[in-house]
């Protein structure tokens, strides 16, 4: 269940793309019990996830779901779920809070943002090796917090951090761009989506400042590479607690994934694509084992500790993921390429 | 503090001046309009948006996707102010006949000239992003993203002031705008037009008599006022090199600020309304980051209103001796 068609279609397409590629892997080696898809397309609206929640469980008959694909849907869905006793596996809502709830059915196979933006500041003062950072958010619910914590964390870590803050409605920044080159930084962090980060970043080298930049999940698109324009935007950093299979992997389960996805859907895996095929995979390892009931399919996924695509899937109780490993990607040639976990990338 | 302000005064002033120009070429559209109508057009932001596109249309006719240079880049650089001040001349023309001078023949209130206009606003931003931007610019289900242009004039540095660079694309703005508002003052002040346009601010009703077609001279009005918003459009695309359906918002909502501050009906004021907005703005982020920076420009456009309730320089369209 997810955007589907709607504004942020974009980076809901490839985990359902990646949970169907699992099903129907897993149908054609013809088991015991198939396994149907029913897709739910909630446009990100929680009332119409919730409605759409209600007539999977009472019309379809569901015994498990994967999604909901935003963490504000989920919030709504959650105690519908809760009450049905209808397990859950999300492959992308990364709000805090929603571990928070006590939910017994709920799960999620990525780490929330409370993980992402510590491990960006590790990486910005061990990995990128910046001692003067200038932190800009775009005073989004989304791109403050995520600031706040890298901030926090780059302080901890004995870094001067230099604070400002952008209205993404706008498209001059020369005042934050002056700020950046009086302050003559290390590294540039940016909490806010690809959109203002791509003007940012053009404008930034415009006036010929050369410092690292990074950025968040809510950057990691082609569009943060337009914006710029390819040139500006080399180099460029950008974490995300999800892992995508770029076509340059070595691991072999991960090149097979890879390949299947390209060959099924003639496109390179995109964000959360194998964080879907893994979601899927909690379920399609709950069925081989007999579990058909949602009661019993719950139990075994508290159990569950198997070799993803993305990472090891082996969940806490609260529903989230034991794994907590953030990615760092980097642009290169124009393309977003894969750096490393955070905690071990090295700019060489 | 005051050592930022140091540092960062020379970067702040140029682009403060660039921005601030933009905005005042902006400010004209509604300034002049007030003047002879005594209406706030304020669809004159779309006027703004679509001189964007318009400008935007040159070099995506022309399949331009690297920076070109001397002759070549001089001729794309005027055929986009062109196309800018036709695009959005002609929207404003449009405008006025079809959401205002209907109203205007009936003595309709000026509330419902603003409902009007209101209505013409979102009604452009919606043809824009559902029809045209995926249409005439070939970019389906992508009505409503950002569009970016391609660098087409390399970011060189001019010359500088002391030790910070000053580009040529900020100069180039800066000059261009001023030289379009000395024509525009040439125009107001110096031809049969000008006294038309300054006859029907001062008194409709005699310049009636005296025999001046008021039909025509709002329709010039608006043909001139839009031309300077299609340039604003063209300038900023080239510094700037992105545009969306939604641009015209804050620059409207800045550039009616501009007229303001620098008195309504005053072309000379909206100059001045628009630099000092510019480089406030950027002086102001200086002390209190970059998110307070709306915040002080209105606080200042409260202040100088309490003091001078007409603006710097004071309403003068009506004033002016014919």
């Amino acid at each position: 269940m997810g955007d589907l068609t709607g504004a942020n279609a974009g980076i809901v397409i490839p985990p359902r793309n990646g949970a169907k590629l699992a099903f129907d892997e897993y149908n054609k080696t013809n088991p015991a019990v198939k396994i149907e898809m029913v897709e739910y397309d909630s446009q990100a609206d929680p009332s119409k996830a919730v409605a759409l929640a209600q007539q999977a469980i009472k019309t379809d008959k569901i015994v498990g779901l994967v999604g909901p694909a935003f963490s504000g849907e989920s919030a709504q869905v959650g105690p519908v779920l809760e009450e049905a006793k209808i397990p859950s596996v999300s492959a992308s809502a990364t709000n805090v809070k929603l571990a928070e709830n006590g939910w017994k059915y709920w799960h999620r196979v990525l780490p929330n943002d409370g993980v992402q933006g510590p491990s960006i500041a590790d990486f910005i003062v061990d990995g990128a090796a910046a001692k003067n950072v200038f932190v800009i958010d775009d005073k989004s619910e989304y791109g403050k917090p995520l600031a706040d914590a890298v901030r926090g964390q780059l302080k901890t870590k004995g870094a001067t951090v230099t604070d400002d803050s952008l209205d993404p409605a706008e498209s001059d920044f020369s005042s934050v761009v002056n700020k950046v080159a009086a302050a003559k930084p290390d590294a540039i962090f940016f909490g806010g989506y690809y959109a203002a980060g791509g003007n940012l970043l053009k404008q930034l080298r415009d006036k010929g400042v050369t410092a690292k930049f990074l950025s968040g999940d809510g950057s990691l698109d082609k569009g943060l590479i337009e914006g710029a324009g390819a040139e500006n935007a080399e180099g460029a950093l950008v974490g995300c607690p999800c892992y995508i299979a770029t076509p340059d992997v070595t691991d072999a389960k991960v090149k097979g994934f890879a390949d299947a996805y390209k060959a099924a859907f003639s496109a390179d895996p995109a964000i959360y694509a194998s964080e879907g095929y893994d979601a899927a995979t909690v379920f399609i390892e709950a069925i081989k084992a007999g579990k058909t009931t949602a009661e019993d399919i719950n139990q075994f996924i508290s159990t569950v500790d198997f070799t993803g695509v993305s990472k090891q899937v082996k969940f806490q109780p609260t529903g989230e993921v034991e794994a907590k490993d953030i990615y760092i990607y980097q642009v290169k040639g124009g393309v977003i390429t894969l750096l490393g976990k955070a905690a071990e990338a090295k700019l060489g | 503090m005051f050592n930022d302000f140091i540092n960062q005064f020379w970067p702040s002033t140029i682009d403060g001046l660039a921005f601030g120009s933009i905005y005042a070429l902006i400010a004209l559209g509604y300034t002049m309009v007030y003047g002879v109508l005594r209406l706030i057009n304020f669809a004159h932001s779309e006027v703004f948006m679509i001189g964007t596109f318009g400008a935007m249309f040159v070099p995506f006719v022309l399949g331009i996707d690297s920076a070109l240079t001397g002759l070549a880049l001089v001729g794309v650089i005027i055929l986009m102010i062109l196309a800018g001040m036709l695009a959005s001349a002609g929207t404003a023309v449009a405008l006025e006949r079809i959401a205002y001078r209907p109203l205007r023949r009936r003595g309709a209130s000026r509330l419902a000239a603003l409902i009007s206009a209101i209505g013409a606003s979102i009604f452009l931003q919606e043809l824009f992003a559902l029809l045209v931007i995926p249409n005439l610019f070939d970019r389906p289900q992508q009505g409503r993203i950002q569009m970016g242009l391609p660098r087409l004039m390399e970011r060189t540095e001019l010359f500088s002031i002391f030790g910070h660079s000053v580009r040529v694309d900020q100069v180039l703005v800066i000059v261009a705008a001023l030289g379009m508002m000395i024509a525009l003052d040439r125009l107001v002040n110096r031809t049969k037009i000008g006294r038309g346009i300054r006859a029907t601010a001062q008194n409709p009703e005699a310049a009636v008599l005296m025999g001046v077609d008021i039909d025509k001279i709002v329709r010039m009005t608006f043909l001139i006022g839009g031309g300077m918003a299609g340039v604003a459009g063209a300038l900023y695309l080239i510094s700037y090199e992105n545009t969306n359906y939604l641009i015209g918002f804050l620059f409207g909502i800045k550039a009616f600020t501009a007229a303001v501050l620098g008195g309504i009906g005053n072309l000379r004021g909206a100059l001045v309304g628009g630099i000092a907005l510019g480089l406030v703005e950027n002086y102001g982020a200086i002390f209190f980051g970059s998110d307070w920076k709306h915040v002080i420009s209105f606080t200042i456009l409260v202040l100088v209103l309490m003091f001078r309730p007409t603006g710097i320089l004071g309403e003068s369209l009506q004033q002016a001796r014919a």
